[in-house]
């Protein structure tokens, strides 16, 4: 160690081509152990494993070596950190795969122009017409109460909050975003379905409702929205601000035409991502939606289903064409899900405040 | 995120100081007249606005104290009506109508469990993307894999769950078959199969879940190293993984911390993966891969559509427990974060 040189620029390297020729030898020798030679089991994950294995060993050995430990290690450091994200690609690559290859089955007319009424266990037919309904209507319900509230919300702390209430908000915003989904369907379950839904109806019971799952959303979206609104309207310049208050514009004034559409596109990202979310979650919907068979276009009354309960009541079932069911609307929920975040991802690129 | 630390009231002040003078100026106006000026009325458009601004931000607080008030009122019924310790007893028989037993330990314990397995898979490869999105990658490159991350983020959990139950099971039952065979005198690897829904699928399941929220935040971290630092360890000699050891991880370690802890609350509360790929038994075992584990969130997705008035009310008492948890995470975690200002601003 002591002895090591210097001088960087003067230290021994390895060659360029070190690498690439360990990686081949760590192959070869990682199929002979285990590919034909059956240590450990063999198999085709074991073998992958130990090549890599066999790199990382054969490389720190020839590093060390020549360039010495700290090298050695370096190697070592940046190899894993390569490995670790290839290792990540893997499991994305497979859902999408899992999707595209079972959920084409099923992706016909008939799917996405019936509900599930009158289906039976030996019916090859049924669709998500009604699940679709629901999850558009259900998000859609969530989004009107979410957006003025997490805006208003982001107002407030960006442009009037100070002392300690403001700090109290902005800190709760933050702790609200990583409340399970599952207690915010509770929270609804208790408050909306059991305490407050007997009082709306005729009968005097509690009822399943879609305006109850919209509820659930509206809790989970809306701690994001005002979190990224509230980004958006710090990345506001103060001079547009401080350019009308000179022109004599009320405050209030200066933030709705000012400062609120400056900072419009980013709110707007914002808001789209909370809904793809949203368009996601199962467990609030589960407990207060109610599920149901048939096409509920009302969310006030009877039951309604959604895409994603869809999907968990059709992995659920026991027909051998319920699985077909579940993984065509998986890829329906996917390709919405993913479209709306991407859109939302292409329109903050052109967000000038970024 | 670098423009927009304004972590207090002291970078706001001049701004919000220059505005409330016209309001504060009282009925008669500022000397020398100005015709132009903003009414002052009390109940003017200005202060509407304002009142509804603060309203809608006080909308959170209200929801969170209700979350726990209303749970509360719906757990307490049912849990008079227990005949077992909530807190010691394994089983759940909370539908019995003479002598309903139900207790949280062995979901409580179950969810921990999945909870740290998917944390000590997710930890290490969230950090290694981490530091490669930051500090390996060109930066072309490294942006389009962080818009990879967040496709990854966006996939719905029910859909990971239905790829957990249906495909990714096989590969998990082999490995498990593999890891018993080789390792099996490990108590974690005893089951002698069948293997089926295991902790450790449901664990992986999680683990790829929670990769994401570890990543994004992390790598918001390791980007606000001061560069003289990096540059500092580079000019002493050190290698680039000497530098991060130095200057990166160090500097960014409350940090890290905090993005591991909302990863824990992440996987505390997931709910619908764990509950198609758990085994959903009432036994608590340190045995990986055998058929088991449960947790509290996947508990409630199961047995909810079967429960009566008891069975819903011991669901949600589960469930104000996995709210306690989840909220102290949460605001340790963001207490460390608002310790350091410098992080502030990544949402997620």
């Amino acid at each position: 160690m002591t002895a090591a040189v210097a001088n960087a620029l003067e230290a021994r390297r390895l060659p360029r081509w070190a690498p690439a020729a360990t990686a081949v030898a760590a192959a070869a020798l990682a199929y002979v152990v285990f590919a034909l030679g059956g240590v450990l089991g063999g198999g085709p994950v074991l073998t992958v494993v130990g090549a890599v294995v066999f790199f990382l060993a054969g490389l720190a050995l020839a590093s060390g070596i020549v360039e010495g430990s700290r090298a050695a290690r370096n190697r070592i450091a940046t190899a894993l950190i390569y490995s670790a994200f290839t290792l990540a690609l893997l499991p994305l690559v497979s859902v999408v795969f899992t999707l595209v290859s079972k959920g084409t089955a099923r992706l016909d007319a008939e799917f996405f122009g019936h509900s599930m009424r009158n289906i039976g266990p030996q019916d090859n037919s049924g669709g998500a017409y009604h699940a679709i309904i629901g999850t558009l209507e259900q998000v859609a319900i969530a989004t009107l109460i979410t957006v003025p509230l997490g805006t208003g919300g982001a107002i407030y702390i960006v442009e009037y909050g100070r002392g300690r209430l403001a700090l109290a908000i902005r800190f709760f915003v933050d702790v609200m975003t990583g409340i399970p989904s599952i207690v915010a369907g509770l929270f609804i379950l208790a408050f909306w379905v059991l305490i407050v839904s007997p009082h709306l109806s005729p009968d005097g019971l509690p009822f399943y409702s879609g305006f109850a799952a919209s509820l659930a959303l509206s809790v989970l979206m809306l701690p994001t929205i005002t979190r990224s609104s509230e980004e958006m309207l710090r990345l506001v310049p103060v001079a547009l601000r401080e350019g009308a208050y000179a022109l004599g514009i009320a405050k209030w004034k200066t933030i709705m035409r000012i400062v609120l559409p400056t900072a419009l596109p980013g709110i707007v990202t914002g808001v789209m991502l909370a809904v793809a979310r949203a368009a996601g979650e199962t467990a609030p919907v589960l407990l207060v939606a109610g599920g149901g068979a048939g096409i509920n276009f009302s969310p006030f009354h009877g039951l309604q289903n959604s895409l994603s309960i869809f999907i968990y009541d059709q992995a659920g079932s026991a027909s051998k064409y319920a699985p077909a069911r579940a993984w065509t609307a998986a890829l329906t929920l996917v390709a919405l899900v993913l479209t709306l975040t991407i859109a939302a991802k292409l329109l903050s690129r052109r967000n000038k405040l970024r | 995120m670098s423009q927009s630390p304004i972590a207090g009231p002291a970078e706001t002040a001049p701004v919000t100081a220059g505005l409330a003078a016209p309001t504060d100026l009282g009925p008669t106006g500022p000397l020398g007249g100005g015709g132009g000026l903003p009414s002052r009325r009390r109940f003017g458009r200005e202060s509407l606005f304002r009142w509804f601004t603060t309203a809608s931000g006080a909308v959170v607080l209200v929801v969170i104290v209700a979350i726990a008030i209303f749970l509360i009122a719906k757990a307490v019924p049912a849990l008079r009506a227990d005949k077992a310790n909530f807190l010691t007893y394994k089983d759940w028989f909370p539908d019995d109508p003479t002598n309903p037993k139900f207790g949280i330990a062995a979901l409580a314990l179950g969810t921990v469990e999945a909870s740290v397995l998917a944390l000590l898979l997710a930890v290490p490869v969230a950090l290694g993307i981490a530091l490669c999105l930051t500090h390996y990658a060109h930066r072309r490159v490294a942006s389009a894999l962080g818009f990879v991350i967040d496709l990854l983020a966006a996939v719905p959990s029910i859909v990971f769950g239905l790829w957990g139950r249906d495909y990714f099971y096989k590969p998990v039952q082999d490995f498990s078959a593999w890891l018993h065979r080789y390792f099996g005198w490990i108590p974690l690897f005893g089951s002698g199969g069948p293997y089926g829904k295991s902790v450790l699928l449901g664990s992986a399941v999680l683990a790829i879940m929670i990769l994401p929220i570890i990543t994004s935040l992390s790598s918001e971290v390791f980007r606000q190293t001061p560069k003289m630092n990096e540059e500092a360890a580079l000019a002493l000699g050190a290698t680039k993984w000497e530098m991060i050891r130095m200057a990166v991880l160090p500097y960014g370690r409350p940090g890290l911390i905090a993005s591991v802890m909302l990863g824990l609350g992440r996987a505390l509360g997931e709910t619908i993966a764990l509950a198609l790929t758990l085994g959903a038994t009432y036994t608590f075992s340190i045995d990986l891969i055998e058929n088991g584990g449960n947790s509290i969130a996947a508990n409630i997705a199961n047995k909810f559509g079967e429960a009566s008035e008891t069975g819903r009310g011991a669901l949600i008492a589960s469930g104000l427990v996995l709210f306690a948890i989840t909220l102290v995470v949460n605001m340790i975690a963001r207490l460390i974060v608002y310790r350091r200002r410098e992080f502030i601003g990544s949402a997620a």
